[in-house]
């Protein structure tokens, strides 16, 4: 349910901007993060804070991948099967998930715990195949990687990302999506290993740019 | 100039820090010493900088990036503002995700230097959604530039005040088209704008705006602290300066090597170690899917943004796909249309109903159904998109379909004479060797 404290939150994200529909993307993710998905509910609190139309609202809510009109699993898996991952593995790797949980494309298992989609090019093509769980980065995965993984999920382990913290649901993310910090931006490394080769390399046979003014 | 008897191969200046200790951090990465410098300069004198430096746009399209500031109407009395770029979504393209996890202030130095001289007093960085963790180090790189003064009001006694606005997007492609973005950034559907005007005139709110990339918007320190000669002192004669050059797929050490632009695929796969052993190159982009797509025979094409476009094809965001003999490139081409059909925001026709036309077409082909003509109708539906749609991703759709019947016409006719297609998936996965054990 929207209570006041959601009510004066999701107010506090339209004020961060010049004018106040700005905040509708942020919202959203909020309204995400206290229903589970996007409701009617969820809907008409942004419109009525944003002074816009429920319509205008949902307009916005269908055209954007992340946005959910059913619920999620508290794991929301996403396998990229773009060209180059699919290539490197991600077609079997979806395959083999689909398979060993039963579920289809943006489907949830009966437990409530994992959710599967199939995503596009999430910007880690250097770690492919690579998979997502609530938007943190699984890299160099492969199916039995993956299928340990979803077990790991469902069975309530502890699951780190590859380069990032310990995996939160996917209610949680959400909360960050939409701008308040949950204390977890110091936990990970800096790059992962694919991300230093090239420094790594400059560094083995002393290549630098030209010295400049500052050094 | 760089005429050093050791002249380096990369030159590593937005990675420099990467491998530092918590290098996402304010105390690690240092005290914005080249804001403070812009400060003591005049904002026109800090555009004119950039413009001699020949920084040019590093989300593809390589405009040039103190031209572009020069376009805002500084008489204009709206609100200016600057929107960075940071909805990397191209596909093969990984460069900014990381620079913003592992050099978060780079990008909210080069923010401040570059509101500062555009005279906008309002910033927001317009981050995808589905990258959590750097979201997390974005909001905490600014949180920390304004605690410690390096945002907010009177900045450093400068007399300049600037704010600014982590967006988290919520999963949509056409967001990196910049007036489409704006209009995620204005609460709406991400469809693009028409153009004129441009956002210079008329951008976020209808007020003059600067839309810049992440890696544009990060050189622009080190311009500022080292000048515009040492910038242009690297890379060639058009295309200045260094780049993150992304290396994706079938090669042995895939990931970011920054190097001046010019430098040569052969050259890069070189430092990544060769082809995954035993395996060639087939055929590559230079700058993600919608660039078109080149083969082994391009090796040596300079990767600058005439170099490679003389090849026939675009530098775009030097995300370098490398795809051996062991991978279908209908296969390959066919997902990659799939992709432009669900990315397609349905408001020009050619885009929203021609990208439903090419998967079809290329589906029946892929599966060995159909017939030669299908080539010649395939061919036919990309001229009725190339130049017809709103904006550039109906044209990204056809980049791949028309190189790659240019290159491998009877690749696709294999597929015909074969009834279906003559590779075997599981060969070009990094787990082959693995077989069933994987």
């Amino acid at each position: 349910m929207i209570d006041q404290k959601t009510r004066d939150e999701l107010a506090e994200i339209a004020a961060r901007y010049p004018e106040k529909r700005s905040g509708l993307l942020p919202m959203l993710h909020l309204v995400q993060s206290v229903l589970g998905q996007v409701t009617p509910e969820g809907i008409e609190a942004c419109a009525e804070i944003l002074e816009i139309t429920p319509a205008e609202v949902s307009g916005v809510a269908t055209f954007y991948t992340m946005y959910k009109r059913r619920p999620v699993g508290d794991y929301h898996v996403g396998v990229c099967t773009n060209t180059l991952c699919a290539v490197m593995g991600g077609d079997a790797i979806f395959a083999r998930l689909k398979d060993h949980l039963d579920v289809g494309n943006d489907e949830t298992t009966e437990d409530g715990k994992v959710s599967l989609e199939h995503i596009e090019c999430n910007a880690a093509c250097d770690y492919a195949p690579v998979m997502m769980v609530n938007w943190e980065f699984m890299d160099n995965q492969t199916p039995s990687s993956a299928v340990q993984l979803v077990d790991d999920l469902r069975a309530g382990k502890e699951v780190r990302s590859t380069r990032g913290p310990k995996i939160c649901t996917w209610r949680e993310a959400e909360r960050v999506l939409a701008g308040f910090s949950d204390g977890l931006v110091d936990e990970g490394p800096a790059a992962g290993e694919a991300s230093l080769v090239g420094l790594k390399l400059a560094a083995d046979k002393g290549w630098t740019a030209p010295k400049g003014a500052d050094q | 100039m760089t005429t050093a008897p050791n002249q380096s191969v990369l030159t590593p200046v937005l990675t420099k820090n990467w491998g530092d200790e918590q290098s996402w951090k304010l105390s690690a990465y240092g005290d914005y010493a080249a804001a403070k410098k812009a400060f003591g300069m005049q904002p026109d004198d800090v555009i004119t900088a950039v413009k001699d430096s020949g920084l040019r746009g590093r989300g593809g399209a390589g405009f040039p990036t103190g031209m572009k500031w020069s376009f805002i109407p500084q008489d204009n009395p709206k609100p200016k503002y600057l929107v960075v770029n940071a909805d990397e979504s191209e596909p093969g393209t990984c460069k900014d995700i990381p620079l913003m996890m592992a050099n978060p202030h780079v990008l909210v130095e080069g923010v401040i230097i570059s509101s500062y001289a555009i005279r906008a007093n309002k910033a927001f960085i317009y981050i995808r959604g589905e990258v959590l963790h750097v979201i997390r180090r974005v909001q905490a790189a600014v949180a920390e530039a304004h605690a410690a003064g390096h945002l907010g009001k009177d900045i450093h006694g400068s007399g300049y005040d600037l704010d600014i606005v982590v967006h988290a997007g919520a999963g949509a492609y056409i967001c990196g088209e910049e007036t489409a973005l704006l209009e995620g950034l204005e609460g709406r559907r991400g469809q693009p704008r028409l153009r004129p005007p441009f956002p210079a005139v008329a951008g976020l709110y209808a007020s003059p705006t600067v839309i810049n990339n992440v890696e544009s918007i990060a050189s622009v320190p080190s311009i500022i602290a080292n000048g515009a000669d040492w910038f242009s002192s690297m890379g060639t004669e058009k295309s200045k300066g260094f780049g993150i050059f992304s290396l994706s797929g079938h090669v042995a050490k895939p990931g970011q090597y920054e190097a001046p632009l010019g430098i040569t695929l052969r050259k890069l796969i070189e430092l990544a170690g060769g082809m995954r052993a035993g395996h060639e190159l087939k055929f590559w982009t230079p700058g993600g899917s919608s660039t078109p797509l080149l083969t082994a025979e391009h090796l040596d094409v300079p990767l600058d943004f005439e170099g490679v476009g003389e090849a026939g094809s675009m530098l775009g965001t030097r995300a370098l796909q490398l795809f051996d003999e062991t991978t279908c490139v209908v296969r390959a081409v066919l997902r990659w249309t799939e992709f432009y059909k669900h990315e397609s925001c349905g408001k020009c026709t050619p885009c929203r109903e021609g990208t439903w036309w090419l998967t079809q077409t290329l589906s029946r082909l892929e599966q060995g159904q159909g017939s030669a003509e299908d080539l010649d109708l395939l061919v036919d539906q990309c001229d009725n998109i190339l130049g017809r749609s709103f904006c550039a991703l109906g044209d990204g759709a056809t980049s791949p379909i028309t190189s790659s019947i240019q290159y491998f016409r009877e690749e696709y006719l294999a597929h015909l004479e074969q009834g279906g297609c003559p590779f075997d998936p599981e060969a070009s996965t990094v787990f082959a060797t693995a077989g069933a054990k994987a």
